[in-house]
């Protein structure tokens, strides 16, 4: 018999075209994601040498970082000179070079990472990359997902390979139930807070254990899609009866006797007993309690009953760091979270732009106005904003106050015109509260949709518990 | 790509821990469709007012460290974003090897194949070399890639780890897509297994 392997070895063996004797692997990549703004460079280093698309129908791109959310969008007017130079860019080079595009006017449009899998070109068991640290997402499917520079963009593009060396296997096992008002973002938020932005580094990680189990499909992508933020190369959740449902029935997955075929070969994705993990982190599910960050890393994380910290709880270069964020965001030691003022409240992203988080703000919300100065959900795609729509949630954010709009990845960062003012707070369900991330001098507290919807009643950070009656 | 062999050049000081990849080139600048000319703004808004004014006091805007080619900073260097026009401003500005106590993964990567060196020591190496970089123009440390060595102004040398294709690349400046290329033979096959074992993809 052969030893035993996690599913992170299973994956990565099934792709390997090649091994140098140092080790170095050419990987192959069976689906390649790409947008507007990491794509350019690649696609012209293409025209220069003469290459070709080498998979053209293992290509998808959609654009999707700086095209306006307004309503008013199919006027090219609203989109600034430089962005639409992007856009039509990409335009253009899906059509020259062949690959599957869904443009700013289709309504299966929206932000890459969900899109994907939406359509069903994410399925278990493959080797996903695109040119953006958040491709972990997709590894809530039991594929290997990672973000790649310009230059490797360009390398998959021309060969659909990658050259890599392995990482190491990590375990992040998340034990027991999650309580009532703790979400998927409150866990890989509480990661992050427990391993640090770069307890991950060097590291593929999986997410297991029965809260992981218990998390939808849409949670898992929560979880995965923040691995980046903990230094992580990727993450990963070992497929199950969920994700098969999930998968079925998508645009791009398999029918038939290649379903069967698939689904047999997608119940040996999962780690081996006895596997070898080089680290291992546990947390127990109950507990997690809903949290929000304070500071300017994804790390500055703590439970919402917290308070703000002083930099003389930290020990060498972070003190520096703290003292630097809490400046930034104009927060103080002491100070209860619960009382940090709130002027804008951000729902979107491909952290927490899917179905199930605009259901989570809108039970939240319903019946209610907000007390903030702006509020805004941009769903993650176009069938996203339909299905809400469809369902009534649209109906619930407007009458509280929020506006609703197209998808893209908007006040993620601002890359559009999606912007927060110097000093303005701002709520996010994102995933990067860096300096000046959602605008030049903005300050971002992230947190789950719940806990963004509470803080849009209450005008505050806002522990959701308190807003949810006896269920809490 | 530019090769790199050795260099003796003016270290900045950024002792700062998680800088990321939106402080080393903010995203409004990402809407360019080339890879040059973004040295200007390299850490734009450290470094520059609201109105455009330099912040005479962050470093790189101080006079001993305007023509810094090295870079030596704290924990966690390049973290977030993937963005390749990271590495981008840093050459442009005229920055071929950054020195921390770790880096984040797609950044480190990111920086090869631009010609860019990322030198990962432990943490009492990086602190001396910090305070060897604070020293100013006079100052100059010395990257050996060949010899994977980084040696203060002082004479201290300190080896570093680099993965042995990696270094063959920036030592030759090799495009690694012509190298795959070479293996396109390999890259049939494989897809021509998968192709029966995973007809679906
Ligand atoms: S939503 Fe934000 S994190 Fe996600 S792909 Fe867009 S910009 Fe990146």
């Amino acid at each position: 018999m052969s030893a035993p392997r996690t599913l992170y070895d299973k994956i990565w063996d099934d792709h390997v075209v090649h091994t140098s004797e140092d080790g170095t692997c050419i990987l192959y990549i069976d689906r390649h994601l790409v947008h507007e703004v990491t794509s350019p460079q690649a696609f012209e280093g293409l025209r220069m040498t003469g290459r070709k698309v080498r998979a053209p129908e293992k290509t998808i791109a959609v654009p999707d970082h700086n095209v306006p959310t307004t309503l008013d969008r199919a006027n090219a007017a609203t989109m600034t000179e430089d962005s639409r130079i992007q856009v039509e860019a990409l335009d253009k080079n899906a059509k020259d070079f062949g690959i599957n595009y869904y443009p700013v006017s289709d309504v299966r449009q929206g932000i890459v990472h969900i899109v994907g899998p939406e359509q069903g070109w994410t399925l278990p068991g493959m080797t996903v990359v695109c040119g953006d640290s958040h491709t972990a997402t997709h590894g809530a499917f039991g594929s290997l997902a990672h973000g790649i520079g310009t230059s490797e963009v360009e390398h998959v593009l021309a060969t659909q390979t990658l050259i890599q060396k392995k990482s190491k296997n990590m375990k992040v096992e998340i034990t027991g139930s999650l309580r009532p008002g703790v979400t998927a973002k409150d866990i890989t938020l509480s990661v992050i807070g427990e391993t640090g932005t770069a307890g991950g580094t060097g590291y593929v990680i999986e997410y297991c254990g029965q809260a992981i189990r218990e998390l939808s499909m849409e949670g898992r992508m929560t979880v995965c899609n923040m691995a980046i933020e903990g230094g992580a190369r990727a993450g990963l959740i070992a497929p199950d009866e969920k994700t098969f449902a999930y998968v079925m029935g998508r645009p791009h997955a398999p029918k038939g006797a290649k379903w069967e075929a698939a689904l047999a070969y997608w119940k040996t994705l999962y780690t081996d007993e006895g596997a070898h993990f080089d680290k291992v982190v546990t947390i127990r599910g109950e507990d997690i309690a809903p949290v929000v960050t304070w500071g300017t890393s994804p790390e500055d994380v703590l439970p919402i009953t917290g308070t703000v910290p002083s930099p003389s709880d930290f020990s060498g270069g972070k003190v520096e760091a703290v003292q630097r964020s809490l400046d930034y965001m104009g927060l103080t030691a002491g100070q209860k979270l619960t009382d940090i003022k709130i002027d804008t409240v951000f729902i979107g992203s491909c952290t927490n732009g899917r179905i199930e988080d605009l259901r989570a703000a809108a039970a939240i919300l319903k019946g209610k106005k907000i007390a903030v100065k702006r509020a805004m959900v941009v769903p993650g795609s176009g069938l996203v904003r339909a299905q809400a729509e469809e369902e009534g949630l649209a109906q619930i954010f407007i009458d509280a106050g929020f506006e609703w709009r197209l998808a893209g990845c908007s006040m993620c960062l601002a890359m559009n015109p999606d912007q927060l003012a110097p000093g303005e707070r701002c709520a996010a369900t994102s995933n990067r509260n860096f300096e000046g991330r959602q605008g030049r001098g903005g300050r971002t507290h992230l947190l789950s949709p719940a806990m963004a919807a509470a803080a849009a009643i209450t005008g505050h950070l806002t522990d959701v518990r308190e807003l949810m009656g006896e269920n809490a | 790509m530019e090769k790199f062999t050795t260099l003796t050049g003016i270290a900045a000081p950024m002792p700062l821990v998680n800088i990321d990849t939106d402080m080393i080139i903010p995203k409004q600048f990402l809407k360019t469709i080339k890879r040059s000319g973004l040295g200007v703004n390299l850490f734009d808004e450290m470094r520059y007012t609201q109105d455009g004014k330099e912040i005479p006091d962050f470093v790189l805007n101080k006079p001993q460290y305007r023509k810094s080619q090295i870079i030596v900073a704290g924990d966690n260097f390049g973290c977030g974003s993937s963005r390749e026009h990271a590495p981008w401003a840093l050459l442009d500005f005229g920055i071929r090897c950054v020195i921390s106590t770790s880096f984040a993964d797609i950044f480190y990567n990111n920086c090869f194949k631009n010609g860019i060196l990322p030198v990962v020591l432990p943490p009492a190496a990086v602190e001396t070399l910090m305070k060897d970089a604070e020293k100013g123009e006079n100052a100059r440390i010395t990257v050996d890639l060949e010899a994977q060595t980084v040696t203060s102004s002082d004479g201290q040398s300190f080896a570093f780890e680099v993965d042995a294709f990696k270094k063959h690349c920036l030592l030759n400046g090799l495009d690694d897509i012509g190298l795959t290329m070479e293996k396109a033979a390999a890259i049939d096959t494989f897809e021509a297994r998968a192709a029966t074992a995973r007809p679906w993809i």
